[in-house]
């Protein structure tokens, strides 16, 4: 299938290194804001918006973060450990191991992962714990927590609700991943992350591409035709893409929307947040 | 025409109309020192874009203390600015004034107020309902604010009624990543439209886009002058605040027109009198969208 479907987006990157590098600088500092905090897995995506984090906002102030648990993939840390290097800032570790393990006992159904729902709880219990660790520590050196999800993950709801997903401002949330892969590239984000298997490392041996069940590439050109061009299944099917795959990602692109969205609010009032009280972010700024 | 024309490429404060008025102060001494005898902002350059709720609570009527104070300033320098106008009966409009000599000269309500993709214009605004061409001392100008100038027929209609410029404040949201050359593909399409819009109208095409971010939008500057040609003549910068200033003269304008005399032969009449059996057509009158 993938030889004969339409290629994933393509970027212009150089265009997208300004926008994106002064979308950080403009949205941190209007807030009286001049540092970052991010988390870094030892991937592509979060070690391309450390490049742009320290572009915008200068190396001094961005603080790279690991935060390991004792099972997690040694590469992982070591990869995360290259990408601060390479982008020249400070880089910290935080072990989760002993927080995630506290609260397992509490909880003996999650103490190993050997069913798929506890595997994804778990998984979701590191990615909180990240964010809440995270959190702390942006509060620490009165900065911001740089988001690192992009748009394919974002459309396929590949990402933990309140845990990787959550941040202040992310700057490559409209960036598929294909568009992440050729921009890190361009920035210099070290051959050994960018040519890493794509993997949440929620457990050993995990890569995004074996649970997502297609590749990126496949995934990135779909979406783009769905999303970008708005074409209807007929037109995708006749773009050589299957019927399954176009339902499978559909499915998955409509269920997930309620993690893209701020929580319900039952409506009572005339002026309800976010439906009929509605005011920019940069209001004031 | 002779007018030496200042673009003020400015980052308007989203909602703080008094900031943004202290800075059309600075902006007016700059161009004072740069001896411009108009000064040009971008599309609701007192308030900002993404305003949603609170377009009534920055709106000003055209006699308030704030838009008077810029009024005044119209003695030393003519000038226009964008705001959102509160009228005598609360509506909002999506307003450009200009001013010369302490007055209030010419006001131009947006028309064409885009509701579709990113923009929300048409929840917020009344629209306008005239492109009305107005003599200055410096030359016989009309205003399309953004959306308006992507509306063949707005352009068309000032040319119509003896526009030596185009006056184009803009916010443009700018997008599209998957682009050749040093352009985003909104940016291109602008870049496009004015030039077309200059060379087939045969007048000078101003446009003063503003820079900034709103919640992650980003207004990209690069406001231009194109001449009567086409031809791109003055240019900012992207992404900065930036001031140009260039002189539009008579004499290009009768270069061009003189070359290929398209004014002279608009056929406004055949125009006229088609419009009106088009509109009365019943086979078309699903295509023919009457306000």
């Amino acid at each position: 299938m993938s030889s004969t479907i339409p290629q994933p987006p393509t970027c212009n990157i150089e265009l997208a290194e300004r926008v994106l590098i002064g979308f950080l600088k403009s949205e941190t500092q209007r807030i009286g804001m001049t540092k970052a905090v991010l988390g870094m897995s030892g991937g592509i995506d979060s070690a391309l918006v450390l490049e742009l984090a320290v572009r915008a906002l200068g190396p001094e102030n961005v603080l790279a973060i690991a935060l390991p648990y004792r099972e997690s993939d040694p590469l992982s840390l070591e990869l995360a450990q290259q990408g601060a290097s390479n982008a020249g800032c400070e880089f910290s570790v935080i072990d989760i191991s002993p927080l995630a393990d506290a609260y397992f006992e509490q909880h003996p159904q999650l103490a190993n992962g050997e069913t798929e729902a506890a595997r994804l709880r778990r998984g979701n219990v590191f990615s909180r714990l990240r964010m809440t660790a995270l959190y702390d520590q942006s509060a620490a050196v009165n900065g911001l927590v740089f988001g690192t999800s992009n748009k394919t993950e974002l459309l396929l709801g590949y990402g933990t609700q309140h845990g990787d997903m959550a941040s202040a401002i992310n700057p490559i949330g409209d960036l598929y991943k294909s568009q992440v892969v050729a921009l890190s590239r361009h920035l210099g984000v070290p051959s050994a992350i960018i040519d890493r298997p794509p993997s949440a490392d929620l457990w050993q041996g995990q890569t995004d591409e074996e649970e997502l069940g297609f590749s990126y590439d496949a995934i990135d050109a779909l979406l783009h035709a769905m999303v970008e061009q708005r074409l209807n299944r007929d037109a995708l099917v006749a773009l050589n893409f299957t019927p399954e795959f176009i339902d499978l990602i559909n499915l998955r692109v409509q269920r997930n929307q309620y993690k893209r969205r701020p929580p319900l609010i039952a409506k009572v009032t005339g002026r309800t947040i976010n439906l009929d009280y509605r005011y920019a972010r940069d209001w004031g700024t | 025409m002779n007018c030496r024309l200042a673009i003020c490429q400015t980052n308007p404060k989203l909602g703080v109309v008094a900031d943004n008025l202290q800075s059309h102060h600075q902006w007016l001494d700059r161009c004072l020192e740069q001896k411009a005898d108009f000064a040009l902002f971008p599309e609701l350059s007192l308030t900002g874009y993404i305003l949603r709720d609170l377009t009534s609570d920055v709106a000003l009527a055209l006699d308030s203390p704030q838009v008077s104070e810029l009024v005044a300033r119209s003695k030393d320098i003519s000038l226009a600015f964008g705001f959102v106008e509160h009228s005598l009966d609360h509506r909002f409009y999506n307003s450009f004034v200009f001013a010369e000599d302490g007055v209030i000269k010419h006001v131009h309500r947006k028309v064409h107020l885009p509701d579709y993709g990113i923009f929300e214009e048409g929840r917020y605004f009344a629209a306008g309902n005239n492109f009305t061409t107005f003599e200055s001392k410096h030359g016989r100008f009309g205003f399309l604010i953004c959306e308006d100038a992507w509306h063949l027929s707005s352009a068309w209609l000032h040319f119509l009624q003896g526009a030596d410029a185009l006056l184009v404040p803009v916010a443009s949201p700018s997008r599209g990543i998957e682009t050749d050359g040093e352009h985003l593909a909104s940016q291109k399409s602008w870049h496009e439209l004015c030039a077309a819009q200059a060379k087939f109208l045969q007048t000078w095409v101003v446009r003063c886009n503003r820079v900034g971010y709103e919640d992650g939008v980003l207004f990209d500057g690069e406001s231009a002058i194109n001449a009567p040609t086409g031809e791109v003549v003055a240019a900012a910068h992207h992404s900065e605040e930036d001031l140009v200033v260039y002189e539009l003269t008579s004499s290009a304008l009768k270069r061009a027109r003189v070359e290929t005399p398209l004014r002279r032969n608009a056929h406004a009449n055949l125009v006229r009198r088609q419009l009106a059996i088009i509109a009365n057509d019943p086979d078309l009158s699903g295509l023919i969208d009457d306000e």
